[in-house]
């Protein structure tokens, strides 16, 4: 082993600074999780303080439990990330695999035009989207939001995905070619599951801006029927006044999901899955 | 019956030229290897008459049909590859029997093959297991194994021995020369080692920028080299060249002596100052300057030689071989 890492001083140094980043990153989640089960004078009195039998409240969950349609928000927000990534990933994968597998002329302007998606933000494209949204018919729909959202995703999941799958051997897909499996099931059996960390690697950094949005929502999804949760939580945030209760047990509750989806996806991330098929 | 035919195949990538006029005949049950340099189309070529890589012109004939259009998996070829190329999400068998499946073999079909390649390769034991779980040359078998099932009408191996160490290679070389006599199958192989060129084939192809050098049983290239590349490439150590004028013959003409034709003589023509000796208990090989120009003489047995010492080397006329400019051998 190596020697500076077998230290035991180096070892506690390094622990000791990756716990403190640990607690710095879960601090403010961890204030908004206390926060939540508390009554509203608590809240301010003492922010820091864990809930006692005296602050310990449920107000603010049940003011967002009551307040609008709070599973309503809940489930558009899930369906909206899901099918986004859903189409990312699908399109995006798709679309590396073929500029990054078959040599046609115009390759390398294609692959440029899809990375130019990377450096300029979609929202200048706000204005045109919405009148696009408006004569299509698509606004207040759901897939308004997941249309857009996959057009965001994707230049980067190209731009990633088609790196990993030129590194992807070329035996590999041969030996599927000789045995004659068709160009689909190369994709979809052999490539797929080799470059299925940089699939994780690009869901999650996709997924958080989703669900996190606020603008596209607002903008071109805004009816009670397909608010998602970010702009539900907004009822709770008033120019004058602020219910603090309801927000943090909105925002409690909206952590959960990308909790999940995010422990999910970073299982792919760390599993090494290549082993075994090349040298 | 031939089992392939090339006739006048080209293969361009843009500009660039990679095979140039390739024509070859394989018969039923040989073994063919192509051997050259780095980057001389060899690989290429597999990829052409596998349906990997189009060709640009000419005709492919595989066990006389004409396979130009034909589809990878149609030609009735199976394929081993450099890096193995097993499917890592299937077990032994399934890697196996994968093809078999597409085909729409029936299972008793696919059972029985696999048994037999399986004891053919010593593979029973490891059926179940999947890729990562096996060695390198256990792989190897399985690239084997796969490509025995099919029942090919044509093998295609791609390098592939060139990822085991030098003691699996050398069991593996010649498992496979077992297996082309026990198989009495068309086999073409492609390398950049001369010594599996050498012990593996009955018929050679040297290649070289794309260009067909010459096509030969190995001793007939051994003996009788057409022109100077095929002479320095076959044999190891290579042969040795150097002008024809050091021995006062022929201006502009190379002449070529192979190391194990050089014998020490007190009174031989070759006067050398030896750089570095290597003892290798059978042989010794002298590495010597004849003017500017390196020497290497496989000497047999066991010789006490000095670095730094001159030398007289002789060797027998016979043994010479002489080329003009272009490289070209001089009867």
């Amino acid at each position: 082993m190596n020697k500076a890492r077998s230290n035991p001083l180096n070892t506690v140094m390094m622990h000791g600074a990756l716990i403190l980043y640990t607690l710095i990153a879960l601090f403010p989640v961890f204030v908004i999780l206390i926060n939540s089960f508390k009554t509203r004078k608590a809240i301010f009195r003492e922010p820091l303080a864990l809930p006692d039998a005296d602050s310990f409240s449920t107000i603010g969950y049940e003011t967002v439990m009551k307040q609008g349609d709070f599973f309503l928000y809940f489930q558009n927000s899930m369906v909206v990330t899901v099918a986004s990534l859903f189409f990312v990933l699908l399109f995006g994968a798709m679309a590396a695999y073929a500029l990054s597998e078959y040599r046609f002329r115009g390759n390398m302007l294609m692959g440029l035009y899809l990375a130019l998606g990377i450096m300029i933000p979609i929202r200048i494209g706000t204005v045109a989207i919405l009148e696009m949204m408006v004569a299509t018919g698509l606004v207040n729909t759901l897939w308004a939001l997941i249309l857009v959202y996959t057009a965001q995703g994707l230049p980067l999941a190209v731009f990633i995905l088609s790196e990993f799958m030129r590194q992807v051997s070329d035996d590999l897909k041969n030996a599927g070619r000789i045995d004659g499996l068709s160009e689909y099931t190369i994709f979809f059996r052999l490539v797929l599951p080799l470059v299925r960390p940089a699939m994780a690697t690009v869901a999650v950094f996709n997924m958080i801006p989703i669900w996190n949005d606020l603008w596209f929502p607002l903008i071109l999804a805004p009816a009670e029927e397909t608010k998602t949760l970010t702009l539900g939580s907004q009822v709770f945030i008033g120019q004058f006044v602020t219910d603090w209760n309801a927000v943090l047990s909105a925002l409690s509750m909206a952590i959960l999901p990308v909790l999940i989806l995010y422990v999910i996806f970073s299982r792919q991330l760390i599993r090494g899955i290549t082993s075994g098929a090349v040298k | 019956m031939t089992a392939l035919s090339l006739k006048n195949v080209n293969k361009s990538f843009g500009d660039i030229h990679v095979l140039k006029d390739i024509n070859i005949e394989v018969e039923e049950g040989e073994f063919v290897v192509f051997v050259g340099p780095s980057g001389c189309g060899k690989s290429t070529l597999l990829r052409v008459i596998a349906g990997l890589e189009d060709a640009t012109s000419g005709e492919i004939h595989i066990a006389g049909n004409q396979v130009n259009l034909t589809p990878p998996s149609k030609r009735g070829i199976a394929m081993v590859f450099q890096s193995y190329a097993l499917y890592p999400h299937l077990n032994v068998r399934g890697n196996m029997t994968l093809a078999l499946k597409q085909e729409g073999q029936s299972k008793a079909v696919i059972e029985e093959r696999v048994q037999k390649a399986a004891n053919m390769l010593d593979l029973g034991p490891y059926l179940d297991r999947y890729p990562s779980e096996l060695s390198g040359g256990q792989r190897q078998r399985v690239a084997i194994g796969r490509a025995i099932v099919r029942e090919p009408k044509l093998f295609l191996f791609d390098e592939p021995l060139s990822n085991l160490d030098a003691a699996l290679r050398m069991n593996t070389r010649i498992e496979i020369a077992n297996l082309h006599s026990q198989l009495g199958a068309s086999m073409i192989y492609v390398t950049h080692d001369q010594t599996e060129a050498m012990t593996l084939a009955d018929k050679i192809v040297v290649l070289r920028d794309g260009r067909v050098e010459q096509i030969g049983s190995p001793m007939e290239l051994y003996n009788n080299p057409a022109n100077q590349f095929v002479a320095g490439f076959l044999g190891s150590p290579s042969m040795n060249f150097f002008p024809a004028e050091l021995l006062g013959a022929g201006e502009g003409r190379t002449m070529g002596i192979r190391p194990e034709d050089l014998f020490i003589a007190d009174d031989g023509p070759l006067s050398v100052r030896v750089r570095h000796v290597e003892h290798l208990g059978g042989d010794t090989n002298v590495i010597a300057r004849l003017d500017d120009h390196q020497i290497t003489a496989r000497l047999f047995g066991q010789h006490q030689v000095a670095e730094g010492e001159s030398l007289r080397l002789g060797f027998k006329p016979e043994n010479t071989y002489a080329f003009d400019r272009d490289g070209q051998r001089l009867q």
